[in-house]
């Protein structure tokens, strides 16, 4: 994708752009080529008017080449208006939200009069009425006779949005054709090369020790009387929608926030509020939602990423020892089949999904005995995905508590024993793996009968894999 | 979730726009006008207290003096508008005030044209070189001026050694440039204000004066915008560097003796005009008027503190006052602008 952008170049291969070989050196040039990207997040400029971030560069100009702002402004809102969304040109750009970004980029792409749009997981951070708009402006794409590259992980948008499909795989192209007449499962097998992971029935239901208790844990405002109990080797799942409160109940159990009232015992032990450390020690791990920010020290080595939680143990006489730093992330690298060029590169250079294994590794390095996950597999690709699933699975099955928050309700399904449902910073219901299906879940998250919006907003949107 | 765009079947976007646009607008011209206010408060109490502060003539003191950093303002705003920062304008300064001037006592009878071009040429040399090592050495700013400031200062010491230009050996007419008056306004700070008026107009109204704004509002979103990043950057270090020695035959003029100090610590002084005048220390916002603004009030309060016999101790932790008072004041805007433009948009839907 950057490839199609300019940004990087080709090492092999030809682009062919109106059936002629074209080679671009930069983005304006892939620009001149009639080629737009849109990505995920959009990279405007706060501080520039929203007429000024579509015509940066190119403003129209009156005499003397000084920038007609009021031509800037017009046109501006007659692309607008082509794409039916109303959008203030004359406003800047600071504080509009992701789904406005993408339109502001969309004009632009049209102000531009590209004919290809290329579209990186536009609607990873949007809410399910934002995704509708987005569509609706896609299909006038379409109908004007721009063509659009569609890239997702959510393969109902695919089937939504899209006529042909091409499914990559760890870089290579596996599959390339027209939708009509696939299925949804096709697709997974493709993108997967084998069958997504299914708990077998029988390893459902067979909880052990109370490992993780929270009694009536409230923290005033965010969320109010919240308890249950992690049990030994035991997958819990925390749904609801983005902002019940689920990530925030997470980061309390483990003290990066205090809370008003309520308890969080570990095996007996009761922790201490508003204490990382203690939770820590107390063999509590957790991946928080935004691995990029929370999760990992970006600029750091692989090794030092997945030594950090487990500094102590690694030390001599209050000195690193980087052999044995070495020899641990090594081993981790190994069992969870890390992707990686040398364990001393920065982590940044790795996949999403690849970073997503070294924040799981770093906790799994302190044998800990409850992990919580927050989105442990957003923005990966499906392959890393499933290993992601099979590992939660094999750490229950060693005894480990987990407790997972998800918004993706096939994850949630597909491998956790039990589901407690937020709403509004209330547990709204607790449902036994057998008796759970999407419907239910959704109706205990919204408060209400089944409906057709699919909780798959998502707040602080986490990058995709590369591509 | 805001979301200021809805689908088709909506009422009209005119009062959302104007509104928006209204509240942005009202943000900026206070921003401006906030600092008048300061300094028309300023020179309200110290009038009342010191007559004297009003005479004619210590108002053209403050306007010549002036007139020296509000043009190395203008250079550092576009700089620091870019998401740079230029340490070195005061180095700049000093060797082109010694240089220039001593053409005087070297050939006689040279014209004061020549003088200036040598003190431009010698700032825009500079600013080149600034330029190229920040925008194709790719080296950070902070540290490329940091390193120049202290090599320009070195040559500026290498070439004077104890000397000094002294007044008389320069000739009336150069001396008489800050002197001359029109309806007791000076000129030069006159001539200033158009220079000023002319390089807001450009940040404001042209392209490569807009990128300069990209650039420091988020600088991979402009190289990915296709925005010659390296150009625009070349281009407001020399101009800055320009501006600094143009500034420094200004000075030598004003001053009349020149020794290697000249200008020391200048660059901090015009840092913090800008900032107290409304640039944003991390580019992206801030106008070249508000810069100069900044730059005549913290020359207005040092000019008043002597005045009013205030030891000039209370000068400097004023400036340094004023500049906290600057940032907090612009993080105060920034965090109440964002979180208006959310609620306006969430408003419309």
């Amino acid at each position: 994708m950057k490839i199609l952008a300019g940004v990087y170049q080709p090492d092999a291969g030809a682009l062919l752009v109106d059936g002629r070989e074209v080679t671009l050196h930069g983005p304006a040039m892939a620009r001149a080529a009639g080629i737009a990207v849109i990505y995920q997040e959009p990279a405007l400029f706060p501080d520039l008017t929203v007429a000024e971030n579509m015509f940066i560069g190119r403003q129209p100009l009156s005499s003397g080449r000084r920038i007609d702002r009021r031509v800037m402004r017009t046109e501006a809102a007659t692309i607008f208006g082509r794409l039916g969304v109303q959008l203030d040109p004359a406003r800047i750009a600071r504080g509009l939200s992701i789904a406005d970004q993408q339109v502001v980029e969309i004009g632009k792409a049209i102000s531009l009069e590209a004919r290809v749009i290329v579209m990186d997981e536009p609607t990873a951070a949007l809410s399910a009425a934002e995704v509708d708009r987005l569509f609706d402006v896609v299909r006038t794409l379409r109908a004007a006779g721009t063509a659009v590259l569609f890239i997702s992980h959510r393969l109902e948008e695919v089937f939504a949005l899209c006529q042909r499909v091409t499914v990559m795989r760890d870089g290579k192209q596996v599959l390339t054709r027209e939708l009509a007449g696939l299925v949804a499962g096709d697709l997974v097998r493709a993108m997967v090369g084998r069958e997504l992971a299914e708990r077998p029935a029988e390893e459902h239901g067979t909880p052990g020790e109370p490992l993780l208790t929270v009694e009536r844990l409230t923290r005033e405002g965010v969320f109010t009387d919240i308890s249950f109990t992690v049990r030994t080797g035991e997958i819990v799942a925390l749904a609801g929608l983005v902002g019940s409160g689920r990530s925030e109940v997470a980061r309390a159990i483990f003290g990066i926030d205090k809370y008003d009232a309520g308890t969080v015992t570990v095996r007996g032990s009761r922790l201490r509020r508003g204490s990382p450390t203690g939770a820590m020690a107390a063999g509590v791990g957790f991946v928080p939602e935004d691995r990029r920010q929370q999760g990992l020290v970006m600029d750091m080595s692989v090794q030092q990423n997945v030594a950090l939680a487990s500094l102590r143990r690694l030390r001599r006489a209050g000195l690193i020892r980087s052999a044995a730093e070495r020899r641990l992330a090594a081993d981790w690298a190994a069992r969870l089949k890390i992707k990686y060029g040398r364990l001393k590169d920065p982590v940044s250079m790795l996949s999403g999904g690849n970073q997503q294994k070294v924040v799981l590794a770093k906790w799994l390095g302190r044998k800990p005995a409850v992990l919580i996950v927050d989105e442990p597999t957003r923005g990966i690709d499906v392959a890393t995905k499933a290993e992601v699933h099979h590992l939660l699975i094999q750490l229950a099955r060693d005894g480990v508590g987990v407790l997972m928050i998800s918004s993706e309700l096939p994850e949630v399904l597909r491998i956790s024993d039990r589901i407690l449902v937020m709403r509004e910073g209330r547990l709204m219901a607790e449902l036994a793996h057998a008796d759970a299906s999407e419907e239910e879940i959704l109706s205990a998250a919204t408060g209400q009968a089944p409906s057709q919006e699919p909780p798959e907003a998502s707040e602080a949107p986490a990058r995709g894999a590369g591509k | 979730m805001s979301t200021t765009v809805v689908s088709r079947s909506e009422r009209p976007p005119a009062p959302a726009g104007t509104g928006t646009r209204r509240l942005t607008e009202r943000v900026f011209r206070i921003r401006e006008s906030g600092i008048i206010v300061v300094l028309a408060v300023f020179v309200a109490v110290t009038a009342s207290i010191q007559p004297r502060f009003l005479n004619i003539t210590n108002i053209q003191f403050i306007l010549v003096n002036t007139t020296v950093f509000a043009l190395l303002a203008l250079g550092e705003t576009m700089v620091v508008i870019s998401r740079n920062y230029d340490l070195s304008v005061g180095s700049v300064l000093g060797l082109s005030a010694y240089l220039s001037a001593s053409l005087f006592g070297q050939h006689h009878g040279i014209p004061i044209v020549v003088v200036f071009l040598t003190g431009l040429g010698i700032g825009l040399a500079c600013g080149m070189l600034n330029g190229i090592m920040v925008a194709a050495g790719r080296v950070p700013s902070l540290v490329v001026t940091l390193a120049t400031l202290y090599i320009f200062r070195g040559i500026d010491i290498l070439i004077v050694g104890g000397k000094e230009v002294v007044a008389n050996s320069l000739p009336a007419a150069f001396l008489n440039i800050p002197k001359a008056t029109v309806f007791g306004i000076p000129d030069l700070a006159i001539a200033i204000a158009v220079v000023i008026a002319i390089g807001a107009y450009y940040l404001r109204s042209f392209r490569s004066g807009r990128e300069l704004y990209a650039m420091g509002s988020n600088p991979e979103a402009a190289r990915l915008a296709g925005i010659a990043v390296g150009r625009r950057v070349f281009m407001a270090f020399t101009v800055s560097g320009a501006i600094a020695g143009v500034a420094g035959v200004l000075w030598a003029a004003q001053y009349g003796t020149i020794d290697s100090t000249a200008g020391t610590g200048y660059e901090l002084q015009v840092i913090s005009a800008v900032v107290v005048g409304g640039v944003a220390i991390f580019g992206g916002s801030g106008s070249a008027v508000g810069a100069a603004l900044g730059a005549l009030l913290l020359n207005t309060i040092s000019s008043a503190l002597y005045v009013l016999g205030i030891s000039p101790f209370w000068d400097q932790a004023i400036w340094g006052f004023l500049l906290l008072l600057a940032i907090a004041l612009d993080r105060f805007i920034s965090v109440r602008l964002t979180a208006a433009l959310r609620v306006r948009g969430a408003r419309h839907e």
